[in-house]
């Protein structure tokens, strides 16, 4: 009997192998290349949508009144597609692609019946669950450059590129703005984190993916709507989606921090509350399915 | 649960403490599990699988050998009781435990997007104890010995049954393992499918390796099982060797002759109960005294005797004896 245990000799590095797997696993879904198509033609259209509009020379949103942070200034500058992308699809399209991949993690796997396959593997409970946020997270990010580097590129294409200038005034040159516009892409991939932990939660309740993936964009539209009710501002400070434009703040000339640390901490605590709470769920739940 | 060897660090993949306990390869103390709708699936289980053994575990539909199986791979909780695997408390020592037993539980699951192959490297790489480097090569050997090669590249989606079965069967023999714990395994299978799975279960016994099956075909347990349990709602009827609870029912004496008439009434005489005459073939509960002389008695007697012998009883004589019912589902 000896003769099996011989052979393993595990190295701590293997336990990342599942890491792996999962990412492969989450990008070769369908529905996960679906969700990514769907958000980089976001700035394809608003691209063309600005581009047609601006074809007689005239600024976009009716110089600087309606429509998504930056639009104004695309035709000046494509780099600024990409802020207004990132703008426009950070409300409702990017939490709601987050909230479908992690309703899914679990609660699709317990569908599928998998899951009691990765568990007798055994994958560990604690460690699956990391694994499949981390790999959530790999997807917020993932999802976030989609959007940006789609809006590089159609920017690039539809409008001239150069220096630019900040929400303050000052002028900043073009590396400089590229570099502001992968910070900007950070910072919104890194607002999704609560979204991520919720959804998570959320796929630690139930066995259908389906209920979860709905449960999720479901709470993600009520707290928009809360959000949008001045009647509520109590609880607005406490809404995971509160600080999401803040983003904004690091096109000012010296970067505005109030906002950001924000919306970074809330996110933070987002990820430590339901985080545990799936984690609390995960550990005890019986496998049946 | 005091047992000393219970304090090992958890999440020890590899360790050597694995051991086989007092020969028990899986031991249940009075294991009980009550569902959240109040369902009481399994009801004071004693079960003990000796090592090396291939322990069939029977019983009807919906009688709780998936649930035990769930609680002994850690999937659920007892709700009193402990089972010890491996030697190990469950679910406690699950990551210690598991790597060393191959598992089929309530029919095979896959990932439909990816193929075979896909399948097996993922469910390889949750298994922290699997060494990356021979994965592929492991799981190349795996596919062979359940002959999916071929069939390897192609999507899980566009499976047979039988062959997600295979596949389900691949899975469990990605490692070297200690116990296989195998729920159903020929559900789906063709006859040659299934003489297959009989073959690998005895090659696999034959390695020295534990075998835990459960089915509800009386036969099939009889085929290949050393050992055999037997189930009915929740409770645990009986345990031991096959050849012991087939004995429990005796075998019937059945003569073949042309005087079946005659024959019976010897027979009787001779303390043969429950004499059944059909045809040409008389048969009874064999007597505990020596057979030669009841032939001896039969040819005495003027009886023209054909055929005489002991019809050694099958499990399904010892499985309605013992439950004095046929193989039906509980209410
Ligand atoms: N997830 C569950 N929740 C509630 N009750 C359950 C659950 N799973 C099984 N049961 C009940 O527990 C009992 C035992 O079921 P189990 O699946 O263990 O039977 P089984 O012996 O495996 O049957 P089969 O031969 O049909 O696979 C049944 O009465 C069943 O209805
Ligand atoms: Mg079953």
């Amino acid at each position: 009997m000896s003769r099996a245990e011989a052979v393993r000799r595990a190295s701590p590095l293997w336990t990342l192998g599942l890491f792996r797997s999962e990412l492969l696993t989450t990008f070769r879904r369908w529905r996960t290349l679906a969700l990514l198509g769907v958000l980089a033609a976001v700035p394809v259209l608003v691209g063309i949508a600005v581009r047609i509009e601006t074809g007689d020379g005239s600024s976009a949103g009716g110089g600087g009144g309606g429509g998504p942070a930056f639009i104004s200034q695309i035709t000046n500058n494509g780099l600024f597609l990409v802020f207004t992308a990132l703008a426009a699809t950070l409300p409702f399209f990017l939490p709601m692609a987050v909230g479908v991949v992690a309703g899914d993690a679990l609660a699709g796997e317990a569908n599928a019946g998998t899951l009691r396959y990765l568990l007798v593997a055994p994958a560990g409970r604690t460690r699956l669950l990391f694994t499949k946020y981390a790999a959530v997270l790999v997807f917020c990010l993932v999802a976030t450059l989609v959007v940006a580097v789609s809006a590089l590129a159609t920017g690039a294409l539809l409008f001239p590129l150069g220096d630019l200038t900040t929400i303050s005034g000052t002028r900043i040159g073009f590396s400089e703005g590229l570099v502001r516009a992968l910070l900007i892409a950070l910072v919104v991939a890194a607002s999704l984190v609560g979204v991520a932990a919720l959804g998570l939660f959320v796929s630690t309740l139930t066995s259908s993916g389906i209920a979860a993936m709905a449960t999720t964009v479901g709470l993600l539209i009520t707290v928009q709507i809360v959000g949008q009710i001045p009647q509520l501002h109590a609880v607005h400070p406490y809404l995971f989606s509160h600080y999401w434009l803040s983003f904004a703040d690091l096109m000012r000339e010296p970067v505005h921090w109030d906002d950001l640390t924000k919306n970074l901490g809330l996110q933070a605590l987002y990820a430590a509350v339901f985080g545990s709470a799936a984690w609390a769920r995960f550990t005890s739940k019986d496998i049946t399915a | 649960m005091g047992e000393a060897s219970v304090r090992e660090p958890d999440g020890a993949g590899a360790e050597p403490g694995v051991r086989a306990g007092d020969g028990a390869v899986i031991a249940t103390r009075a294991l009980t599990k009550r569902y959240r709708g109040g369902q009481l699936a399994v009801d004071g289980l004693h079960l003990t699988v000796p090592e090396g053994s291939v322990f069939g575990f029977l019983g009807p539909n919906g009688s709780g050998k998936t649930t035990t199986i769930r609680m002994l791979m850690g999937l659920i909780e007892p709700t009193s009781g402990t089972a010890h695997v491996l030697g190990r408390p469950m679910p406690r020592s699950a990551r210690a435990v598991l790597p060393h037993v191959g598992a089929l539980i309530e029919g095979p699951a896959l990932y439909g997007f990816l193929s075979g192959r896909d399948n097996l490297l993922r469910y390889d790489s949750a298994d922290p104890t699997a060494d990356p480097r021979t994965r592929r090569v492991r799981v190349a050997a795996a596919l062979d010995r359940v002959g999916l090669t071929a069939a390897a590249g192609k999507k899980a989606k566009a499976y047979s049954l039988g062959m997600k079965q295979r596949l389900g069967l691949a899975a469990a023999l990605l490692q070297p393992r200690r116990l296989l714990v195998l729920d159903e395994p020929t559900n789906g299978l063709d006859p040659q499918g299934m003489r297959e799975i009989r073959t690998l279960v005895r090659a696999l016994a034959s390695d020295g390796i534990t075998v835990f099956l459960s089915s509800h075909l009386l036969d099939e347990i009889e085929q290949v099982c050393t050992h055999a349990a037997v189930m009915a709602q929740g409770r645990l009827i009986t345990q031991g060797p096959v050849a012991d609870l087939a004995a429990g029912a005796r075998g019937r004496l059945a003569v073949t002759t042309p005087d079946p008439a005659d024959a019976a009434r010897v027979l009787k005489e001779q303390g043969v109960a429950d004499v059944v005459v059909a045809g040409d073939r008389v048969t009874g509960e064999a007597p505990e005294r020596d057979l030669a002389e009841v032939n001896a008695a039969l040819v005495t007697a003027g009886v023209r005797v054909r055929g005489f012998g002991v019809e050694r009883a099958s499990l399904e004589d010892a499985f309605v004896a013992l439950t004095g019912e046929g193989f039906d589902v509980a209410g």
